[in-house]
């Protein structure tokens, strides 16, 4: 059956993946499993699609050199779609139709996955996508999974510490990036149930370069704490202005900003700004009995020796990914595309860099709210906030 | 609420003046080879990454503001020697068209140099803001604000008091009577580029510690630079400035008191609605004599 598959791909499809084939192996049984990608690799949203490139490229090839999954050889296809949704439309498609791959990790943007869910829908190939916002779950879909918590999730675990806190009045300052929006939108629907009300409502551009007026505007707002949803520069430069135009008021940042880049593009401001975030972050800080702990480390290690650079919790956003298709392939015992959908939905108990995940039909993320830990930024640095 | 207004002044002035630094240098390229150097926004950005080079080498601040300039000068001369002046008898547009590719082309030698990340300088003096009247200002603006002011008289005295400048006075006005009275056209143009190239990476030095600078981050100041030169009329050094600042306080306000999801547009409304309703700008010359 498997023979008259290949013969049947390798008549229609092209004569690069047939020589991709002959060279990985030679033989149609050796034929390696095909790991596709389209990540923001360049563009605005880089430093979400360069650590995830490298964080899988670098796990396929330690795959490989430990023998492969099944026998078989992993081969990482992937593309740069330079956070253009209307690109990662193009290379989902590719991805699908030319290379043929046996499941799909990868989508760094919401927008860059929102585009090619109806082709990953269409075509049924398993598809884990990297990127943040509730809708991609939300309704579950067949065959669309996530590793990153929700921007819910993140709204909930601030509002759960501004309630512990007993700050009720909140102003909101968002971006205009896809990231920002669904963040922004999620926040309010859930407020009411921390009791949290939203006493002024900013927006900035993705690039712009001062957020004053904005910051000025919620300094006359009567507002107790600031929540910032947005990722990028956007939030550094809101942080500097924050301190610069004289507010003293809680300020919170999204997860989106959860990397040492904004702690050092920030400086001294950043001090006491608190943010929802992965337990990668903070691997050295996490008791020793955290059921994360050894899988972060590991990660983190791994990340850091290789690549001389901090590790971000996007890259492990990609690790969780990998490792979910990749033990939803084993588990299945075979690239049958259902078989592995079937898998996945199925994962239970996995630890990985974002968390605990217990998929269910209903529920194709898998993470609580424990996932998250509160951060504050002190003294240049990450703390844990008890 | 007069500190809020003071505040959106101020923040759209500080943003003004570098609009009005990258659009000099749009004018003075326009004025030597009436083409927009659409490659502008690219040596704001050499500037600000090279400064930040070399300050992680370990040079101290000034040396490495100094030297980044210099290189975005050593950039833009090798630019305009290779790929402006070997075509530099093709129209306009081609022109235009190469400065695009040029652009492109930097950018991506920046992304693979410096890679993506996003850097900052230092603050030059500190970074404890100032209260005027109940608006804050942090101290670079200060030194934006000086450094532009600076820039302008330089650029006066240049134009007025040198023979190179004058030179480029005359090109602007006419180009084949400068060569006709024994003006090396060629030398004008290879010197402007590298004139707007040190304009353009002084403000990008200026402004790294407060806007960041990043691989792209010319491509918006470009734009911006572009529009404000737009409005103030291309080729006029005045309107350009007049232009950079009013493009500035537009926006502050406009975020501050409309929305400041619009604060983009704006400056791509003010470019529509001066090639509709004022072709040559606000302070540029009238009909189609420069066409």
């Amino acid at each position: 059956m498997r023979f008259i598959e290949t013969f049947r791909m390798s008549w229609r499809c092209s004569a690069l993946a047939l020589a991709g084939a002959l060279i990985a192996g030679g033989a149609f049984a050796q034929e390696p499993i095909r790991i596709g990608a389209f990540l923001s690799v360049t563009g605005p949203a880089a430093f979400l699609g360069d650590p995830e490139q490298k964080t899988l490229e670098m796990y396929v090839e330690r795959i490989n050199a430990e023998g492969g999954v099944l026998g078989r050889k992993l081969q990482l296809v992937a593309y740069d779609d330079g956070g253009d949704a209307e690109k990662a439309r193009t290379f989902a498609k590719r991805l699908l139709e030319q290379d043929r791959v046996d499941a799909i990790v990868g989508g760094s943007t919401t927008g860059t996955t929102m585009a090619a869910v109806p082709l990953v829908e269409a075509a049924g190939t398993p598809f884990v996508s990297l990127a943040g916002a509730v809708v991609i779950i939300e309704p579950a879909k067949k065959w669309v999974f996530k590793t990153p918590h929700t921007d819910r999730m993140a709204c909930e675990k601030i509002f759960a510490d501004l309630q512990a806190r007993k700050l009720a009045k909140v102003a909101l300052i968002s971006g205009a990036g896809g990231f920002d929006k669904s963040m922004r939108g999620e926040c309010m629907k859930v407020a009411p149930k921390y009791g949290i009300e939203f006493v002024a409502d900013e927006t900035y551009g993705a690039s712009d370069t001062d957020m004053t007026a904005q910051l000025t505007k919620i300094k006359g707002s009567g507002a107790q704490a600031v929540l910032n949803a947005g990722f990028g520069q956007g939030p550094a430069i809101v942080t500097r202005n924050y301190r610069q135009v004289g507010l003293a008021l809680p300020l919170y940042q999204s997860h989106g900003v959860a990397s040492k880049e904004y702690v050092k593009l920030s400086g001294p401001a950043a001090e006491g700004v608190r943010l929802p975030a992965a337990a990668l972050l903070v691997s050295d800080l996490l008791a020793a009995g955290d059921p994360q702990k050894p899988v972060v480390t590991a990660y983190r290690k791994s990340y850091e020796d290789k690549f001389k650079s901090d590790v971000s919790t996007f890259g492990g956003h990609a690790y969780d990914g990998l490792m979910l298709a990749v033990g939803a392939i084993k588990a299945a015992g075979s690239t049958d595309k259902a078989k592995v959908r079937d898998a996945l939905e199925a994962t239970k108990g996995y630890v990985g860099t974002g968390g605990v995940v217990n998929m269910s039909a209903s529920d194709h993320m898998g993470l609580d709210l424990s996932a998250f830990r509160m951060l504050e930024v002190r003294n240049g640095d990450w703390t844990l906030v008890k | 609420m007069s500190g809020a207004w003071l505040q959106f002044v101020a923040s759209g002035l500080t943003a003004g003046a570098i609009y009005a630094l990258v659009a000099l240098g749009f004018s003075i390229v326009f004025n030597a080879s009436h083409a927009i150097n659409f490659a502008q926004g690219e040596f704001v950005m050499i500037g600000g990454m090279s400064a930040v080079m070399l300050l992680a080498l370990g040079l101290p601040l000034p040396v490495a503001v100094l030297l980044a300039i210099a290189a975005a000068v050593l950039v833009a001369l090798v630019v305009e020697k290779v790929s402006i002046e070997p075509a530099r008898h093709a129209g306009t547009v081609t022109l235009i068209i190469i400065t695009i590719g040029v652009s492109l082309f930097l950018r991506g030698l920046a992304q693979l140099v410096w890679g993506k990340g996003v850097f900052r300088l230092p603050a030059f003096s500190g970074e404890q803001p100032i209260e005027i009247l109940g608006a804050t200002i942090v101290p670079q603006s200060l030194w934006v604000f000086g450094g532009a002011a600076a820039a302008v008289a330089a650029l006066s005295w240049f134009y007025g008091r040198t023979l190179l400048g004058k030179a480029m006075r005359a090109t602007s006005h006419n180009r084949i009577a400068a060569q006709l009275v024994g003006i090396d056209t060629r030398a004008v143009l290879f010197a402007s580029f590298g004139l707007a190239a040190g304009l353009g990476a002084l403000g990008g030095v200026l402004i790294a510690p407060i806007a960041f600078t990043s691989y792209d981050s010319g491509v918006m100041l470009g734009l911006k630079g572009f529009a404000a030169a737009m409005l103030g009329g291309l080729g006029s050094f005045t309107g350009a400035i007049a232009g950079g600042l009013a493009l500035g306080l537009l926006e502050g306000l406009g975020a501050g008191f409309l929305s400041s999801a619009y604060k983009d547009a704006i400056a791509f409304v003010v470019i529509l609605a001066v090639l509709f309703f004022l072709p040559g700008g606000l302070l540029g010359g009238r009909g189609s004599e420069r066409v």
